[in-house]
């Protein structure tokens, strides 16, 4: 399973967040090496979305960030971006009032400024990985089910052919085929050498699918290890996992 | 009121409406990408014609040396911000560019036989002296209170207008000033002589609105700006930043106001401050289109143009006011219709 290289794409040290006087986050240090999915789980308000956004520099933060051999602190938003880091935000942050192929379009604005014109051929990849939204292209962002704009989320951010797409939640709101369906895109994504941090609710499909893994809980790293080292720990299988559906799967495989 | 008149108000009434309906498209669009409302469009025009007049007479406009001190201003705080952070080699080139460019048109203003060159490059040369003020101007005002309260960024629009006016005053000084038509002929219609410039100026507007309506949907870098309008923060997300949305909108709109001041010159005398009530019937026009609809927006300008034609003969000393009478019912029209806009702040 580990095909990674050993370079550090992404590495945080004591990030640190506040909401006015409230910490969100109190130090964080995460490293992610080229090639690697690495996925943060953690309860409801663990820090999980704050996290992704003071990488992402949307949000002001203390202490260093590493990506691609520069470091940052408290970046601008689109500094990162260009320089290969891609996100999907919780919130999606569409363009509802625009058709969908346009959204598609957009994900690619840095490339095609920069005059890379193979964006076509990336957004051919993306209508035939989500056919859903090659049918639904000429329609308004806005009145897509909630699937479909995850999906369009998702292939928004592949438009920019991150070297490190971080995904909030994006299993999301999706019937359980289409959360097995984007699951196995992530796999495929890293099968080509794209890196991918991933927060997710469905912790189980999470650690099937990473290299590593964070538990994230009260703005802290609670724990920390190999995917598969933390899917059989008794701690996170009673808090994530649930015994319940342990034994399910026990009697069932 | 014979046919004759009827026509002669209405060619009045569409050139200005054309214009009208160009300055209207402006302030959408600023507005809708920055939410600022631009009330120093007026200004773009009024230095236009004003430049284009200077540069006829055979004179520099003196506005070359306005744009080489605030390129130096906006070029010394890209300096200082660089030497916090990191120096940035292309960054550092960029700058360089921007004076050399400024430096340029200090040396065309002065070096070339200003009313000698025909009259395309002398609309050309002034459209490079002020199209650039419109970046700058949103980099210095404007850029350090992006995510300010609107009615903040009101308020220095209005600053930034007063501004300009004074400036104004002091460049071309408080004489008025007319431009040469672009061509001299003019033709009958039936029996009513038309003015070339009347059909000169319907044709430039009809032209940069078609194309500014296809730079918005058919390319990708209109697609951005609107993508910026519809949703600040995913548009960042794609590496598109508000700065840049706000420069390219600064400078379109400079560029829309100095056309129009370069084709309403030749048809009426426009002063260092002539330009605030025209923008402002632009702006009618604009409440007209709800500050959302460019289409609507435009028909409506072109409304505002002929109603101040046509009461400019029943009643020409109530005409302004009875184009600004014009918003009440649209917005009394519009408050009892309004769907819940989503507020920002
Ligand atoms: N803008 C804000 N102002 C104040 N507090 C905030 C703000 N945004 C988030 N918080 C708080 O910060 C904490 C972390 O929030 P965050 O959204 O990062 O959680 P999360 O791990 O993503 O949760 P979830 O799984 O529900 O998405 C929460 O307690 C939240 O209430
Ligand atoms: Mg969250």
């Amino acid at each position: 399973m580990n095909q990674s290289s050993n370079i550090d794409l992404l590495k945080v040290s004591d990030l640190k967040v506040a909401y006015g006087k409230v910490n969100a986050l109190t130090g964080i240090d995460l490293t992610l090496k080229e090639g690697q999915l690495v996925t943060v789980i953690g309860p409801n308000g663990a820090g999980k979305t704050t996290l992704l956004s003071a990488i992402m520099g949307v949000l002001p933060s203390s202490g260093i960030i590493r990506f691609d051999d520069k470091e940052f602190t408290s970046p601008e938003v689109e500094t990162l971006v260009g320089h290969g880091l891609g996100l999907v935000p919780e919130k999606r942050e569409l363009f509802t009032s625009m058709s969908v192929q346009d959204n598609l379009l957009l994900g690619a604005f840095l490339r095609y400024r920069k005059g890379d014109k193979t964006y076509d051929k990336t957004l051919a990849e993306i209508y035939s990985l989500f056919p859903r939204l090659w049918e639904r292209r000429q329609q308004q962002a806005g009145t897509l089910s909630g699937g479909e704009r995850q999906m369009l989320a998702i292939g928004r951010a592949m438009m920019s052919k991150p070297k490190l797409l971080m995904l909030d939640e994006p299993s999301l709101g999706l019937a359980p085929l289409i959360t097995r369906e984007i699951f196995r895109i992530f796999s495929d994504l890293r099968r080509q050498g794209v890196s991918i941090l991933l927060v997710e609710q469905n912790a189980r499909a999470a650690l099937r699918v990473a290299d590593y893994a964070y538990v994230l809980e009260g703005g802290q790293v609670a724990m920390q290890g190999p995917a598969a080292e933390l899917a059989n720990d008794p701690k996170v299988i009673e808090t994530y996992l649930g015994l319940a559906n342990k034994h399910q799967e026990l009697l069932s495989s | 009121m014979n046919f004759q008149i009827a026509t002669l108000l209405g060619q009045d009434g569409l050139t200005n409406g054309a214009i009208y309906a160009l300055l209207a498209l402006s302030i959408l669009l600023v507005f809708t990408v920055t939410r600022i409302l631009l009330i120093p469009l007026g200004e773009f025009v009024t230095f236009g014609a004003l430049t284009m007049a200077a540069i006829q007479m055979g004179k520099a406009p003196v506005l070359e040396w306005l744009l080489l001190l605030l390129t130096t201003i906006d070029c010394s705080l890209d300096i200082y911000q660089q030497a916090r952070t990191r120096i940035d080699k292309t960054k550092l080139q960029k700058t360089a560019l921007k004076l050399g460019y400024a430096l340029l048109m200090v040396g065309l203003m002065h070096y070339l036989n200003l009313a000698e060159t025909p009259m395309f490059f002398q609309a050309v040369l002034t459209l490079c002296l002020i199209v650039p003020l419109g970046p700058i101007m949103y980099r210095l005002f404007f850029q350090p209170l992006a995510d300010a309260p609107a009615l903040v960024l009101l308020i220095v629009s209005i600053a930034t207008h007063v501004a300009m006016v004074g400036v104004g005053l002091l460049l071309f000084g408080p004489e008025g000033a007319r431009t040469q038509p672009f061509s001299d002929s003019g033709f009958r219609l039936g029996n009513v002589m038309l003015k070339s410039q009347t059909l000169w100026i319907i044709l430039v507007s009809i032209v940069l609105i078609v194309s500014l309506f296809i730079a918005f949907e058919r390319t990708l870098y209109g697609k951005a700006l609107r993508a910026t309008a519809v949703n600040r923060m995913g548009a960042r997300l794609q590496g598109i930043s508000p700065v840049f949305a706000g420069k390219a909108t600064f400078a379109l709109a400079a560029f829309l106001g100095a056309a129009s001041g370069i084709l309403i010159a030749p048809i009426t005398t426009l002063y260092y401050d002539s330009g605030f009530i025209i923008s402002l019937k632009g702006f009618v026009g604009a409440i007209i289109g709800g500050l959302i609809s460019y289409p609507i927006a435009a028909i409506g300008a072109v409304a505002v143009g002929m109603i101040e034609a046509f009461s400019m003969f029943w009643a020409s000393n109530y005409k302004e006011i009875i184009v600004f009478t014009l918003i009440i019912p649209f917005l009394i029209w519009r408050s009892m219709n309004s769907q819940h806009v989503e507020d920002e702040e």
